[in-house]
C-alpha cells in the first residue's frame, strides 16, 4: 500500500515537473527553431539583439564582482564578529529577496529619477542614471545582493576565525591571510554565490524594466528585448534570444550541481 | 627570552576575563595555567599572543613593551586548542606557511624552506605525513603539525591552549613526555592551558593556579601541592576532605569532634581545614568515625566513614590493618591546613 502511494506521489512530481518546468522550456526551443538555424543565427545576429546582448554582459560584469567583494565583505563581518546590530545587518542583507522587483527598481527611480531628490541636481550636472546604464547597474546589483553574502555566511561561522588568527600568529598580513587562507576556505561557495548571483543579474527583469526606459538598442537587456520582440509579434527573434537565456540557466544548473557536489564532499585542494 | 605581565585587565562586557593579573615567566620556563574553565586561561594566552587586546597593564617580552605590536610581529608561536591548521593545505605547506609569508628579503629560498620543513616534520616524528591533508590524519598527528607549524618561525615564546584537551587518554600520555623533552631539547620558553591538574602538576616546572581572572597562585608542582596558599587551590589541585571548623586563641575546634585541637596560626574566626584523603589517619582507638563501607581493591584501600555528619573518604597506606565496617574510630587530622573561611569564599 504504501509503496503504491510512493509511486503515485513520485508520478505525480514527475507529471508536475514535465508541464511546469520541462514543456515550457522545450516549446521556447521548439519555438527558437521553428524557422530553422538561419533565422535563429539571423535573431541573435541583429544589431539590436546584439546591443541587448553586449548591455546585459556589460550589467552582469559590473554588478556581479561588485556584488562578489561586497557580500565577502559583509559575510565575513556577519561570521567573524560579534557586534551591535549584527542580526539587524543579517536580515537587511536579504531585503531585496523580500521586496517586489518592480520596487527595487522603483526606489531608484524616486531618488535620481527627473522628478526624484537627486534629479535636478544630476540633470544640471549632467548625469543620466534612470534610463541609462548607471541605473540598470544600480537596479541589478541591489536585487542580486544577497546571494553571495548568503552563500558565504553559514560557512564562515562554522568555519570560525581560529584559522585567520593562526596566520596572524605566523606573521602573515591581512591581505596574506585573506587571499592565502579566507579566500581558499571559502572558495567553492563563493563561486556557488556568483554563479547564482550572475544567473539573476543577467536574467533579471522586474527591477530591470522600471530603470530601463526601453530605449532599443541603449537600454534593452536580454530580457526586456525579449519582452520587446514578444509585444512586436516576433516570434522567433523572442524565442531564439529566450533560448540563450535559457541556455545560460542551464549551463547555471549544471556547474551549480557540480559545486554543490564539490563543497558536498572534500574541502581540500583538488588543484 | 622572558615574558612579563603587570596587572593586565580585560572585560568582555561587564565581565573581567582577566582581573588585574602579573606573572613572570623568566627565560627557559615550562609554564602551566591552571585553572577552571571561564578563569581567563585562554584569554591570557590570546593577550600575549596579542589576539586580544588588554584595556590595561604592561606585557613584556624581554623587557620590550608589546603595546604597539600586532600579533604577527611578535614572533610568538601559538599553538590553538583544536590545531586550526589550514584546511586545504598540505601538512608540509601548513609547516611552511610561517616561512613563506615574510617578506621578500626575510623569507629563506624556497629549498631552505622545504629543507627546514622536513627537518621539523623529522623531529615531530610525521616525517611520512608531509603531502597529506589535514582531514587525512589523526588528531595526534595535527597536534604535532599544529606544533611544527608553530616552530617553523623560531617563536621566542611557545604558547600552548589546551594541547592535550581533544586528544584520547593513552595519546595524551605519551605526548606530555615527549612535549617536555622537546621542550627541554630546543631551550623554548612555553606557556601551556589546562584544566587537568595532573597534566599541569606533571609537566610543568610551574604551575599558576587562575581563578576568576586573577593568579591565585604559582609555585613549582610539588610545593603547590604540599602548600597550597588558599581553599580554592587546595580543593582544585586534587581530591580534598573538607571540615569547618572555628578558630580561636590560635587553636582550631571541630564542631561535633571535640577532642581534635589543631594548633594554627589561621586568623580567629571561622575557618575550613582540608586534607587530602591520604592524609587523614584512622587510629586503633575508638572515636567519632564510623566506618561505613572499605574498598580494598588496589593498593590504598578505600574507607567511607562517617565523620562529624557527614560521609569523608579516607586512603589507608599500604599494608594497613583494614578496619571493620560498622565499627568506630578515632583520627588524626593533625595533617590538616586550616584556611579562613572569609578568604575562601568562592
Amino acid at each position: 500500500m504504501t509503496k503504491l502511494r510512493h509511486a503515485a506521489l513520485i508520478a505525480l512530481t514527475l507529471i508536475l515537473m514535465t508541464l511546469l518546468l520541462l514543456l515550457p522550456l522545450g516549446i521556447i526551443f521548439t519555438q527558437a527553431f521553428s524557422r530553422g538555424w538561419g533565422a535563429v543565427v539571423d535573431a541573435l545576429t541583429d544589431p539590436e539583439a546584439m546591443d541587448a546582448i553586449r548591455l546585459t554582459l556589460m550589467v552582469a560584469a559590473v554588478s556581479v564582482p561588485l556584488n562578489a567583494v561586497c557580500g565577502t565583505a559583509a559575510a565575513w563581518c556577519i561570521g567573524r564578529f560579534q557586534f551591535p546590530g549584527r542580526s539587524l545587518l543579517t536580515t537587511v542583507i536579504e531585503l531585496p529577496f523580500s521586496v517586489s522587483p518592480v520596487i527595487s527598481g522603483l526606489v531608484w527611480v524616486l531618488l535620481f529619477g527627473a522628478n526624484g531628490w537627486f534629479g535636478s541636481w544630476l540633470d544640471g550636472h549632467g548625469v543620466r542614471i534612470i534610463f541609462a546604464l548607471p541605473g540598470l547597474i544600480l537596479a541589478t546589483v541591489f536585487v542580486t545582493f544577497p546571494f553571495v553574502a548568503r552563500a558565504l555566511i553559514p560557512l564562515m561561522r562554522e568555519q570560525g576565525a581560529a584559522e585567520e588568527e593562526a596566520a596572524l600568529t605566523l606573521g602573515a598580513t591581512g591581505w596574506q591571510t585573506f587571499f592565502r587562507v579566507t579566500l581558499p576556505n571559502i572558495r567553492w561557495a563563493l563561486l556557488y554565490g556568483v554563479l547564482l548571483c550572475n544567473a539573476r543579474a543577467m536574467g533579471e527583469f522586474g527591477a530591470v524594466a522600471v530603470v530601463s526606459g526601453h530605449i532599443r538598442g541603449q537600454t534593452l537587456t536580454m530580457p526586456l528585448y525579449v519582452e520587446a520582440l514578444f509585444n512586436d509579434y516576433d516570434w522567433v527573434g523572442a524565442f531564439s534570444v529566450a533560448a540563450l537565456l535559457s541556455l545560460l540557466a542551464l549551463v547555471t544548473l549544471g556547474l551549480r550541481f557540480l559545486l554543490e557536489r564539490q563543497m558536498g564532499g572534500s574541502r581540500r585542494d583538488i588543484i | 627570552m622572558s615574558l612579563e605581565l603587570r596587572d593586565v585587565r580585560k572585560q568582555f562586557g561587564r565581565t573581567a576575563a582577566l582581573d588585574g593579573l602579573s606573572l613572570s615567566v623568566p627565560r627557559g620556563e615550562f609554564l602551566a595555567l591552571l585553572g577552571p574553565s571561564g578563569s581567563g586561561k585562554t584569554t591570557l594566552l590570546r593577550v600575549v599572543a596579542g589576539l586580544e587586546f588588554a584595556e590595561s597593564g604592561a606585557i613584556e617580552i624581554d623587557g620590550r613593551s608589546m603595546r604597539d605590536v600586532p600579533a604577527r610581529k611578535r614572533g610568538i608561536g601559538l599553538v590553538f586548542q583544536h590545531y586550526a591548521l589550514f584546511r586545504h593545505m598540505t601538512v608540509a605547506r601548513n609547516v611552511a606557511f610561517g616561512l613563506e609569508v615574510r617578506r621578500r628579503r626575510e623569507r629563506p629560498a624556497a629549498a631552505a624552506i622545504r629543507c627546514r620543513v622536513d627537518e621539523l616534520l623529522e623531529l615531530m616524528g610525521i616525517g611520512e605525513l608531509a603531502s597529506r591533508y589535514p582531514e587525512q590524519i589523526s588528531g595526534g598527528q595535527r597536534q604535532r603539525v599544529a606544533l611544527a607549524r608553530a616552530l617553523a618561525i623560531e617563536p621566542s615564546l611557545l604558547l600552548l591552549d589546551e594541547p592535550f584537551g581533544a586528544l584520547d587518554a593513552k595519546v595524551r600520555k605519551n605526548l606530555r613526555i615527549w612535549l617536555r623533552e622537546l621542550h627541554n631539547r630546543m631551550g623554548l620558553t612555553s606557556i601551556f592551558v589546562t584544566h587537568d591538574q595532573n597534566e599541569a602538576l606533571e609537566m610543568a616546572d610551574r604551575v599558576a593556579v587562575l581563578r576568576a581572572g586573577r593568579i591565585e597562585q604559582v609555585e613549582t608542582p610539588d610545593r603547590l601541592y604540599a602548600e597550597p596558599i588558599n581553599a580554592f587551590v587546595h580543593e582544585f589541585l586534587g581530591e580534598s576532605v573538607r571540615l569547618e571548623c572555628v578558630v580561636s586563641d590560635g587553636v582550631a575546634r571541630f564542631h561535633g569532634l571535640c577532642r581534635v585541637r589543631l594548633p594554627t596560626r589561621c586568623d580567629p574566626g571561622p575557618a575550613i581545614a582540608l586534607l587530602r584523603p591520604h592524609e587523614i589517619g584512622l587510629l586503633a582507638s575508638p572515636g567519632p568515625a564510623r566506618v561505613e563501607s572499605v574498598h580494598a581493591t588496589g593498593p590504598m584501600a578505600r574507607v567511607r566513614v562517617a565523620l562529624a555528619g557527614r560521609i569523608t573518604e579516607v586512603l589507608l597506606p599500604e599494608g594497613a590493618d583494614l578496619p571493620a565496617v560498622g565499627e568506630s574510630y578515632g583520627v588524626d587530622l593533625s595533617r590538616a591546613r586550616i584556611y579562613s573561611a572569609a578568604s575562601s569564599l568562592y
